[in-house]
């Protein structure tokens, strides 16, 4: 029993329900407030400019050595255009559409209009999360519609079977990038500390724990997302995967350090559980939060 | 912590017997609200984040549209309802707010604190539409520091001191109660006054019940009795030649009763 009768002829909508209306009218905000328009603007540069600088100079980085196999130079291409780029995109996506989903409502007060109304917290959380996941995988769409109009006008209708595997798993990883950056919108009450917080975390701290727990304590940094994310970049690797743990020696002493490449069932495994744990741990946070 | 903004240390939050924590959707579906002073997503227009509130509380689709323009009309802004809420005064989107609890029609009212960080202009017009709407049989339950405001507005008043009741009674019986049973009021003059002659002449006037110089031009009278026995007072007053220059009901003397009862429980 899922609706509410009300008088006069008010039927409070089910829970489902709710989170379709949350959904809407986030998603006009979004599009009204033109942040939707402006990481479009963003990611379209980034496009622009690629497609550019590869049409004009042609580089082998790029477009693979003339003389590899079609297939190599396919997975090359993909490799830098798509496996560079798209997980910058993804966490734009992530910090424009998640950094203030839920802490803003707190800051700006706009929780105070639609929190004392007969609708769950968990049904605004939801319908905020979902509105801010299809905005940013209507983003993500763009960026791979471009990279591949790309890919088919140096290469035609060869799209190698990886970049649909790198696609599937970027679209995960924007999953669990939203879980993490709404997480932290529900933990802080300040918009700015959310976003910040959230942006220097993907930006660097993630790398340079990833970094220094591999090389220097050569310790698999498995609890790490951007580790788990290397799939999508990995899979598309001219060279074939690369392997799981890869010494590689430094200077003359016999030193190496060691880097790390996740598995795909490992990274999906690192993806999907940063996805259910954030996701369930930010929406506890948003149920006990209170409006003081 | 009845609207589920915040939640009780101890103890339940119950509307009509339904618990507000465990069962919100029910407990709130016939609760309209205005909590302070909310902001409304400022990219949507009025009667965009009116029609959000209508389709989450379930106003029929047949009517959303009606019902929207009722409410905005009640509170008067009905040249606003296509405008973007972000170019709107704080006042106007106080009364997009009280438009919004008033949407599904609901018995019940809570308005905490609705003039809060209002200029005089708002908090008058806010006023205006809660004195006007108790005319249409809600109950409204309104919270407020401003006791002026709730002398002006409500009926009846719930005094809490430190988390709890106090004293619960109609406004008249609270001041009658802790004002030494008499109704108060404040008297201006246009030259100084002795203090002697206020204990003196004034204070012993027929049914005044106390009269004490506030300063050199003010005096403030308690006496027994209706609105015939201020009209007497009040030509005896004139008839002393003591040059007064105004005669009114003080407004505070819901806070002189609750000041005096705070000190009882100290």
């Amino acid at each position: 029993m899922n609706k509410t009768q009300t008088a006069p002829g008010n039927v409070v909508p089910s829970s489902m329900a709710q989170v379709v209306i949350t959904m809407k009218y986030t998603f006009l905000d979004y599009f009204r407030s033109r942040r939707f328009f402006i990481l479009l603007i963003i990611t379209l540069i980034i496009s622009a400019i690629l497609t550019i600088l590869v049409g004009y100079y042609r580089p082998q980085y790029f477009l693979g050595d003339p003389t590899a196999s079609a297939n190599t130079r396919e997975l090359t291409f993909y490799s830098r255009w798509w496996g560079n780029s798209v997980t910058f995109v993804i966490i734009l996506g992530g910090i424009f559409f998640g950094g203030d989903a839920i802490s803003g409502e707190f800051q700006n007060k706009t929780g105070y209009f639609g929190v004392p109304n007969p609708i769950r917290r968990s049904s605004i959380y939801i319908g905020k999360w979902l509105s801010a996941f299809i905005a940013a995988t209507i983003i993500f769409v763009i960026f791979a519609t471009i990279t591949v109009g790309n890919g088919l006008y140096y290469f035609g209708a060869n799209v190698p079977i990886q970049f649909g595997q790198s696609l599937l798993y970027a679209w995960f990883y924007l999953a669990a990038v939203m879980g993490v950056t709404f997480f932290f919108s529900s933990l802080f009450k300040s918009s700015s500390m959310s976003i910040l917080v959230t942006a220097i975390l993907f930006l660097f701290v993630f790398s340079l724990i990833e970094t220094l727990v591999a090389t220097l304590v050569n310790v698999e940094p498995w609890f790490i997302l951007t580790y788990g994310a290397g799939i999508i970049g990995n899979i598309l690797d001219p060279s074939g995967y690369p392997k799981h743990i890869n010494p590689i020696p430094v200077g003359r002493g016999g030193l190496t350090i060691t880097t790390y490449n996740a598995f795909v069932p490992e990274g999906l495994a690192i993806i999907g559980l940063y996805f259910i744990i954030t996701a369930i741990l930010g929406l506890m946070l948003f149920e006990r939060k209170e409006f003081t | 912590m009845f609207t589920d903004l915040i939640r009780p240390s101890s103890g339940q939050a119950l509307i009509n017997g339904v618990n507000v924590h465990t069962n919100k959707k029910r407990a709130l579906a016939s609760v309209g609200s205005l909590i302070e002073t909310p902001e409304i997503y400022s990219s949507l227009t009025a009667r965009e984040g009116l029609m959000m509130i209508a389709e989450i509380r379930g106003v029929p689709r047949a009517e959303r549209n009606k019902r929207i323009e009722e409410a905005v009309s009640e509170v008067r802004m009905e040249e606003w309802i296509d405008k973007r809420i972000g170019k709107f005064s704080k006042g106007m989107k106080q009364r997009i707010c009280i438009a919004s609890a008033l949407l599904s029609q609901p018995d019940i009212l809570l308005l905490d604190e609705p003039s809060n960080g209002l200029d005089p202009r708002g908090m008058s017009e806010v006023r205006d539409i809660i004195k006007s709407l108790k005319n249409k049989k809600r109950l409204i339950f309104m919270s407020s520091h401003i006791l002026s405001e709730v002398s002006e507005v409500c009926d009846e008043v719930a005094m809490i001191d430190h988390g709890k009741l106090i004293v619960y009674d109609t406004i008249p019986n609270v001041t009658a109660k802790f004002m030494g049973g008499g109704n108060v009021v404040e008297v201006g003059l246009q030259h100084p006054i002795d203090a002697g002659f206020v204990a003196k002449s004034i204070a012993h006037l027929p049914g005044v019940v106390a009269a004490e110089r506030k300063d050199e031009r003010n005096i403030r009278i308690t006496f027994k009795g209706d609105l015939e026995s201020q009209a007497r007072i009040l030509s005896e007053l004139v008839s002393m030649n003591i040059g007064v220059v105004s005669y009114k009901p003080a407004t505070s003397e819901l806070e002189d009763a609750y000041l005096k009862l705070i000190k009882e429980t100290v």
